[in-house]
């Protein structure tokens, strides 16, 4: 492995590490009457409202539609979320002062499979919050009318206006897969020139 | 296109013809200052081109300025936006407002106590932004209660009065609650003279046994306005005030009138002196004086109110004496500056070096200066003395005089670019001089009889001066007539050219007698946009509907009650007897903005609660007969507001109903 590789997965894992403090990602809800808008923030050990009382709200509105309240403690990836992360960051230091092809190849290969884990997971809990709705206490009920928010992008749910999009810490996270994919990549070449040489 | 009112007839006219102008048959435009009077109100118009985009606050967009209009007769603060004019709210202070339960629901009935009991208005007169080192600062609006003498904090986060001070030995609050550089201080003093303590005294000895008084309040801590020290002075009748500043700082100018003593038809016998008094105090000798020991602590009865932050609970707290010095033991404090014919304002340039008197009946505008004032009293240029207040020189304290200024001088505020505007009463217009030369250099009519006027800032050490507002006495034929009792009308006026340039004619509710205006920047960013559940410690709080509930202790049924989009629990109320008395304790659990909840109920002798978020108010219902009486929300809260209602049900007495509270057929804690 290159010195260049080394301080690639060291930069990586200080970029995952600010996951601790940067929210993953952002809902926005717009509506007529909320011009300032809701929005929630998906971090790595919980939900919160971008507002105090955002979340509040949320559920609060989420009522009429049967939508289960959104309870961050009732969620338990976000308890074993950041421990995983936490190892991931841990051997990745482990990797780095080793400086082997292999560890890297396989580390890389786990952090790909945690975000995709973790985009599925993420993706799997807006399905059952948009979906599995209690028609018996529903207010507003349309048939065949779900509420997924959308995972990136933007999507109409009756009077609201949601937008999904990475926020800091998922950009983070992202720019830290990228320098893995570099740093492997730069590994790999290096080895060719050697052997060449 | 306006229709032109019939008795507006083409005349042109000289100011100072004085019989046409009391007469008073048309007002409008000024052959003096050198414009036709066109007609009507196209005269009006005449020089207005571009007001329309100057006063034009486009949907969404902001005003530049909050105006806080006084609402006189109906004890209430409205608020406006300016230049737009548009009124953005109503602050109860002094009155019942049956709107949102103010003076209504239990928590804020305190608030409009006093030492004659529960009173449910006042005619509130003077606006004082709070001020650091002279300027405003946008923290409180205080105000003045007149009738029932008090004043009053209003907590500008919140927009509502959270504080009220009686004034014990006081009857017309009228010099009141004009400020001090750094909010130390607001003042109050009696209009009426009366005797002190209050007793049973024949009227007519009026110059022997009757007396004012001049009240300095601490007001600097909220929670905690109390009465620093009482002076007590001749029995005139004491009115306006101003702070001084620069050469003037530490002392405060009040304007008096009725230095005849007189105690009938004061029209007549109050207006026989030539001159009567400016009293310049000098507050801070006063406080030395206090400090030095002097003075006695007078037995009174009056009252404190304030509303906790937290539980939002107002309080009504008894007090029983107040410090009282007299200028005989204590020299120095306060001189008497000898001032043309019953002047109303005594009003402060920003430099704090000249004192404007508005003499309603003098012929000129008397100006006295601060430092020969100073010089004066080092040389003792003494006239007399009055109860042991020197009386200075005419001579020796005034600046200069406005001469020809018009009619019925009143009040007189400043741009901070070297001009005083000042209104005038009789002549109906705003005329703006210059300090300094004390020559005329505009004059613009308003529509009709301008009390007070307001500059932004024109109170303080630096004026925002874009603008002068004229509040008017008298309304006519401004707008659509709406039967006899008519609307106020307020002028709004460009001041920031040479001319005064009309932009703006709004009306106002009630009767404003004065106002002030700050830049919108220094109000908006810290606005309270709910009450934190978590924070909330009021004794009847339900944070959810977990922990709402319905209590008997004898013949008092507490229910605490939750509102939330889109409905109350308990909604199902059983049990309650005729000749309890029910208590609606109602908490807003949402944490939003805007969205506030009410509950009434039928046949209540009380008024409506409107329930911010977070917040607990109480309704009291005492029902008369057996039935069953629906409550619901009052305030359209969400698209199914309708739904949100319950029912109350009430046996006779002696019935043995079980006391139950229920929403959805679950029974609510504490339910029995």
């Amino acid at each position: 492995m290159t010195s260049r590789a080394r301080w690639l997965i060291i930069v990586a894992a200080a970029l995952m590490a600010t996951v601790y403090v940067l929210p993953l990602w952002r809902v926005r809800l717009i509506a007529p009457q909320y011009p300032e808008g809701l929005g929630m923030l998906i971090r790595v050990n919980g939900v919160d409202g971008i507002k105090p009382n955002d979340l509040n709200s949320i559920n609060n509105l989420n009522h009429y539609i049967g939508m289960k309240e959104i309870v961050p403690d009732a969620i338990p990836e976000l308890k074993w979320m950041p421990w995983i992360l936490g190892a991931l960051i841990a051997t990745g230091l482990l990797v780095a002062a080793l400086g082997k092809r292999l560890p890297l190849f396989l580390w890389g290969g786990a952090l790909a499979l945690l975000l995709v884990a973790g985009l599925f997971d993420y993706w799997r809990w807006g399905y059952d919050y948009g979906h599995n709705l209690d028609m018996s206490i529903a207010i507003i009920k349309i048939p065949g009318m779900t509420y997924q928010p959308p995972l990136i992008g933007s999507k109409k749910l009756l009077n609201f206006y949601a937008t999904s999009w990475p926020a800091s810490g998922g950009i983070a996270l992202g720019l830290a897969a990228g320098l893995v994919a570099l740093a492997a990549f730069d590994s790999r070449r290096r080895r060719v020139t050697l052997e060449e040489a | 296109m306006p229709m032109l009112h019939p008795y507006v007839l083409e005349v042109p006219m000289s100011w100072f013809s004085r019989s046409r102008l009391i007469t008073g048959a048309a007002l409008v435009g000024t052959a003096a200052v050198g414009y036709a009077c066109a007609g009507g109100r196209s005269a009006s118009l005449a020089g207005t081109a571009g007001a329309a985009e100057r006063t034009y606050v486009a949907p969404g967009e902001y005003d530049e300025l909050y105006a806080f209009l006084s609402g006189g007769f109906n004890g209430q603060v409205g608020v406006y936006g300016l230049p737009s004019g548009r009124l953005l709210k109503l602050i109860p202070v002094f009155s019942q407002h049956a709107e949102n339960g103010w003076g209504y629901s239990e928590e804020t009935k305190p608030m409009l106590e006093t030492s004659y009991g529960f009173i449910p208005w006042d005619d509130l007169h003077h606006t004082a932004l709070s001020q650091t080192n002279g300027e405003d600062d946008g923290r409180w609006l205080f105000v003045n209660g007149n009738n029932t003498p008090r004043v009053a904090r209003i907590d500008l986060t919140t927009f509502e009065a959270n504080e009220i001070l009686e004034i014990p030995n006081a009857a017309g609050n009228h010099a009141s609650p004009f400020v001090t550089e750094n909010t130390e201080y607001i003042v109050s003093s009696t209009r009426f003279s009366i005797p002190m303590p209050n007793r049973d005294v024949p009227i007519a000895e009026y110059r022997a046994q009757f007396k004012g008084q001049i009240s300095f309040i601490t007001a600097d801590q909220p929670g905690k306005m109390d009465i620093a020290f009482q002076i007590i002075v001749p029995g005139f009748n004491y009115d306006l005030a101003r702070a001084g500043k620069g050469p003037s700082a530490g002392w405060m100018f009040f304007s008096s009138y009725n230095s005849e003593q007189a105690n009938t038809l004061l029209e007549v016998n109050a207006s026989q002196n030539d001159k009567d008094y400016i009293g310049a105090v000098n507050y801070r000798a006063a406080e030395a004086c206090v400090k030095a020991g002097k003075g006695t602590r007078a037995a009174v009865d009056y009252r404190h109110n304030y509303m906790d932050e937290f539980s939002r609970v107002a309080r009504s707290n008894r007090r029983t004496s107040v410090l009282q010095i007299t200028p005989a033991e204590c020299p120095g404090i306060m001189y008497y500056m000898p001032t043309p014919k019953s002047p109303h304002g005594a009003d402060v340039d920003p430099s704090g070096e000249y004192i404007v008197a508005g003499g309603k009946l003098a012929a000129v505008i008397p100006v006295h200066s601060a430092t020969k004032m100073l010089a004066a009293i080092k040389n003792k240029e003494f006239e007399g003395e009055l109860e042991g207040i020197p009386v200075l020189r005419y001579a020796s304290t005034i600046a200069g005089e406005v001469q020809e200024p018009g009619l019925g001088p009143l009040h007189t505020e400043f741009d901070g670019k070297g001009y005083a505007y000042t209104s005038m009463f009789l002549s109906s217009e705003i005329v703006k001089w210059k300090l300094g030369t004390w020559e005329v250099v505009d004059r613009a009519p308003t529509y009709y009889s301008v009390g007070h006027l307001m500059i932004p800032g024109g109170g303080t050490r630096k004026p925002y001066g874009r603008y002068v507002l004229a509040m008017n006495k008298i309304t006519k034929d401004r707008y659509l007539p709406t039967g006899p009792e008519l609307a106020h009308s307020a002028q709004l006026y460009d001041i920031s050219g040479e001319r005064m340039q009309l932009l703006l004619d709004f009306p106002t509710i009630g009767e404003p007698h004065y106002a002030n205006a700050i830049e919108a920047s220094l109000v908006r960013e810290r606005q309270v946009r709910f009450y934190s559940l978590a924070e909330n410690r009021h004794p009847q709080l339900a944070r959810s509907a977990r922990e709402s509930g319905i209590e008997r202790t004898g013949k008092m049924v507490h229910v605490r009650m939750t509102a939330v989009r889109s409905h109350m629990t308990p909604d199902n109320i059983e049990g309650i007897l005729v000749g309890d008395t029910v208590m609606f304790h109602v908490t807003n659990i949402e944490q939003d903005w805007d969205v506030p909840h009410g509950f009434a109920i039928l046949g209540a002798q009380n008024a409506e609660l409107l329930v911010m978020p977070g917040e607990t108010r109480t309704l009291r219902w005492i029902p008369a007969k057996p039935g069953v009486y629906p409550f619901y929300c009052t305030d359209f809260c969400s698209a199914l507001h309708q739904e949100m209602q319950g029912y109350a049900r009430v046996s006779p007495a002696g019935a043995t109903v079980a006391l139950t509270a229920t929403t959805n057929n679950k029974t609510a804690a504490g339910g029995n």
